[in-house]
């Protein structure tokens, strides 16, 4: 067994297991923190296939910025256990159909694809270095690109505005 | 990768280049505590700590003795694993910063070439910037899990001011890798070296990256996180003991990451000004030393002014730290990076 096959095994035993402790935990914090560790765990799977600056972007905006965000809006608003609503038990049984039928749909989606030709080149690959990347943004997908730019752009005013008093 | 390809010398090489990082930065973390104290009275016209051993220089083994053997409380109604995660994960966010930072030059000997760089990735700078962006969380899971609303508020305090001026720094960086055309440290280094320092070409990226590593390392005039006597304290102050050491401790190494960030970025690394080192014909350990010695003062002198500024500016209120940031630092950033990006496709066309 190669280093890049046992660190695929960590990894993955880290993000599944991380994962299911976001779901499972009763608190928010807690769970925050877990998806915090996934994050992590995924990003080491970006390395393991090369992708280097996928990795470390995935780290700085949803490790390093939205997390920080969900946290500093959990941490305010002191949820806890005595605060929990209680739920209804039809509510969490539409809870349990809609998650198994996204399953469902996932699960079927996948099965058509060609995993076996499209199998991913562990370690050399070099799509996901940031020079070949930005290469192919700025050139092939340059129009989606700045798109892009400009809907984070008007994100941004609207966000200003909202939060501007009048 | 197969485990054959890790030698045993390899293997070797990273793990004393990575304890004497760690090492390195313990050292400096500490003495930078007897330098604030022995600079504080110096510009105040008085003494500074001079009992423990000769000049006082036994001063932050004294301090650090007396941390240990504190009364260590744990607050009852904490969540005592947060509460605990929280100066640990300071402490170990400040201590990766340093893996990509070149700290001297390469040992050429007949064998091989010696990096004196724990990792040499094509991601370099970004790392410390993702390490940085995580290093909000040492600070918001300590202040929140001392249940304590007054932690509570210094941390969200603390971890606004973080995430606000990591924008600009990240928005100078950007100029600079105009320049360079490279995230490898290395390559950075070596471009300095070949044209000349950073901080000439990019003096307003230097001085908005130095206001910027400033607020980063909660120093004056942005340490409103430690502002105990109008802000009573900030989110550590349910911490006692060495936790709180760790804490206070992590933001010296913190310091010391930062300015050795600065130099290699700006001030051309390991390079030494207006000669050319690698004609002397020095052996190869000696010349990486030398180079080694040359990043130090680099080093040295910004922690320096890094405490120079703290015995001299009042700090901030909060609301002018904000507006700082983000109506002058941000845009004039943006202005920096328009403009480097202006004067470079010039000169290129």
């Amino acid at each position: 067994m190669s280093i890049s096959h046992l660190l695929f095994w960590i990894l993955s035993v880290t993000a599944l297991f991380s994962a299911l402790m976001v779901v499972t935990s009763r608190n928010p914090v807690y769970s925050v923190i877990w998806l915090i560790v996934t994050f992590f765990a995924i990003s080491g799977h970006y390395i393991l296939l090369n992708a280097q600056f996928l990795a470390v972007v995935n780290i700085i905006v949803y490790a390093g910025a939205i997390m920080v965000l969900f946290l500093f809006v959990i941490m305010l608003m002191n949820l806890n256990k005595e605060t929990e609503p209680a739920r209804h038990k039809w509510l969490q049984f539409a809870g349990a159909v809609s998650g198994g039928a996204l399953l469902l749909v996932l699960v079927s989606a996948l099965k058509n694809t060609e995993l076996k030709s499209q199998q991913s080149l562990l370690v050399e690959g070099h799509i996901g270095l940031i020079k070949t990347l930005g290469q192919e943004l700025f050139s092939t997908y340059v129009i989606p690109f700045e798109l892009s730019s400009i809907l984070f752009l008007s994100a941004m005013v609207g966000a200003v505005l909202i939060g501007k008093k009048d | 990768m197969d485990f054959a390809a890790i030698t045993l010398w390899f293997l070797l090489e990273k793990v004393i280049l990575i304890a004497a990082i760690i090492g390195l930065s313990f050292f400096v973390a500490m003495y930078t505590t007897l330098a604030e104290r022995k600079v504080a009275g110096w510009m105040q016209d008085r003494m500074g700590p001079n009992r423990a051993g000769p000049f006082g220089i036994l001063q932050p083994l004294a301090d650090g003795g007396k941390l240990f053997f504190k009364e260590e409380i744990i607050p009852v109604t904490s969540n005592r694993i947060l509460f605990l995660l929280g100066p640990a994960l300071a402490m170990i966010v400040a201590l990766v910063t340093s893996t990509v930072i070149p700290w001297g030059a390469p040992v050429v000997t007949t064998t091989g070439t010696i990096a004196l760089q724990v990792t040499d990735v094509d991601m370099g700078i970004l790392i410390v910037f993702s390490v940085v962006s995580v290093g909000v969380y040492g600070i918001m899971i300590g202040g929140w899990a001392s249940n304590n609303k007054f932690s509570l508020l210094a941390a969200i305090r603390g971890a606004s001011q973080m995430v606000s001026y990591e924008l600009p720094m990240s928005l100078a960086l950007i100029a600079i890798l105009f320049m360079t055309g490279s995230l490898k440290m290395s390559e950075i280094v070596l471009y300095q070296i070949n044209h000349g320092w950073n901080i000439v070409y990019q003096p307003l990226g230097f001085l908005l990256f130095f206001i910027c590593a400033l607020a980063e390392c909660n120093r004056t005039p942005f340490d409103l996180p430690e502002a105990e006597n109008e802000l009573n304290f900030g989110y550590h102050q349910e911490y006692s003991s060495m936790k709180l050491g760790f804490y206070l401790f992590a933001e010296y190494i913190n310091m010391f990451v930062s300015s050795a960030v600065m130099a290699t970025l700006f001030l051309g690394g390991y390079d030494i000004p207006f000669v050319n080192e690698a004609a002397w014909g020095l052996s190869p350990w000696v010349y990486s030393l030398l180079s080694f010695g040359v990043l130090m003062a680099k080093v040295s002198f910004l922690l320096f002014v890094f405490i120079w500024i703290r015995w001299t500016i009042p700090r901030f209120r909060y609301d002018q730290l904000m507006n700082l940031g983000w109506k002058k630092m941000i845009p004039l950033a943006l202005f920096n990076m328009l403009l480097s990006a202006a004067i470079l496709l010039w000169l290129k066309s």
